[in-house]
């Protein structure tokens, strides 16, 4: 998918988190987390691997992480990068390239 | 992933509490309390707004945390918004148990809900019938639509009343002795009963009344109810606790269902136990009474 405008999911409340993601060129992550010490691997790992389920390969996508479970993390990545091509409203691909 | 098992149409309910499906700190633990079912609200919970977000996280919630023998079911946008379809999409693709229909008023809403869940169900690939679905009423029309609302569809399990909706309808608000909604109750519980399906009544908001919200189960308990919807952990308990059979009506279930079982071998119909009249008509009832035994943790035999 392309990343035709900014968009955001999530919440900055525990057990959640931020994501934004704007249109680039190639991909950047730029992640910070307060758990950052003891998962901020495994945070990337789940971004970046969502992202590549999507199709995303052009994207400058900012996660501000407050203790997000994997789950919640895929959620927000999918959900901003849906909001930016204007199609999280209806006909997601669920168990597709959702899951 | 996550795949759970096939629902059980009839089983215990005696509490259903409400979680935002928005908020990942919610509904990540929502087992542990030990409510019989969780009701992640898509609907009014959410922001107009959020509805999108609402169903990526619903989505991974359900495909990823293992909610074990606690029930899991929707509570979908009503069908005078654009929400519904897509939120009947994610509940089937993620494996919810069932779907509570809002502000249901005909039998027609819920032939409409099911028609979209089949649909879905063919197109996830999900066993056709395997969803179930539950109606709130939350308008007069609805209450008096309750009997063909209750029997429109195989997959119907229960109906509960929507007490906030259904007193701004009536020009009503809450009274602690339940008259707003006495008649509203009664004629959804008469439908349920007639349809043979359970009936939930609404939540109690105000969480600091703990002597009203005990004499509301109380009554809920009297009138027949199956179960309560709930809004706080904290209200779970005393739900489980008025709604658990005595220790005497325990043993006298068991009595009867013992008896019967002995007497019919014999051919014998009717019967007395501690001198009270008992034939077929009781076994329900008392292997319903030691059911809700066994689930309590106050029973521990095999006649349930």
């Amino acid at each position: 998918m392309e990343i035709l405008k900014t968009a955001a999911a999530g919440t900055l409340e525990s057990s959640d988190c931020l994501v934004t993601v704007e249109p680039g060129e190639g991909l950047h992550l730029d992640l910070s987390s307060s758990v950052m010490n003891q998962y901020g691997r495994q945070i990337k790992a789940t971004v970046l691997s969502t992202l590549e389920r999507l199709g995303v390969e052009n994207a400058s996508v900012t996660v501000v992480d407050k203790g997000a479970l994997d789950c919640t993390l895929k959620a927000r990545v999918e959900c901003a990068v849906f909001r930016s091509n204007g199609t999280s409203a209806s006909n997601i691909p669920w168990g597709g390239a959702v899951r | 992933m996550i795949v759970r098992p096939k629902p059980e149409r009839f089983r215990l309910r005696r509490t259903m509490m409400f979680m935002n499906a928005q908020k990942p700190g919610l509904i990540k633990d929502a087992y542990i309390y030990g409510c019989d079912s969780i009701m992640l609200d898509l609907e009014d919970a959410v922001a107009e707004n959020q509805k999108d977000a609402a169903r990526f996280s619903l989505y991974h919630a359900l495909t990823t945390i293992d909610y074990g023998s606690t029930e899991v079911i929707v509570r979908i946008n009503g069908l005078d918004t654009p929400h519904w379809q897509e939120d009947i999409r994610v509940c089937v693709a993620g494996g919810a148990d069932g779907i509570r229909i809002a502000k249901c008023e005909s039998a027609r809403d819920v032939h409409t809900v099911e028609a979209a869940v089949e649909k879905a169900e063919r197109e996830f690939g999900v066993e056709v019938g395997r969803t179930l679905l539950m109606a709130a009423l939350e308008s007069p029309k609805g209450i008096l639509n309750a009997y063909e609302i209750c029997s429109a569809s195989d997959r119907m399990f229960g109906v509960a009343i929507s007490g906030g909706d259904f007193r701004k309808c009536m020009q009503t608000t809450f009274q602690p002795d339940g008259v707003d909604m006495l008649a509203a109750r009664g004629q959804m519980l008469l439908a349920a009963r007639a349809a043979g399906i359970q009936c939930f009544d609404t939540v109690f908001t105000n969480l600091d009344d703990e002597e009203g919200f005990r004499a509301e189960v109380l009554q809920n308990k009297a009138m027949g109810f199956d179960g309560k919807s709930l809004i706080n952990p904290k209200q779970i308990r005393l739900v489980h606790q008025v709604f658990a059979p005595t220790e005497k009506e325990i043993r006298q279930a068991e009595k009867i269902v013992r008896a019967f079982e002995e007497q019919s071998r014999a051919g014998v119909g009717v019967f007395t136990v501690d001198g009270k009249m008992i034939d077929v008509a009781f076994i329900p009832g008392a292997k319903r009474t030691l059911k809700l035994a066994k689930a309590c943790g106050m029973y521990e035999g095999d006649l349930a």
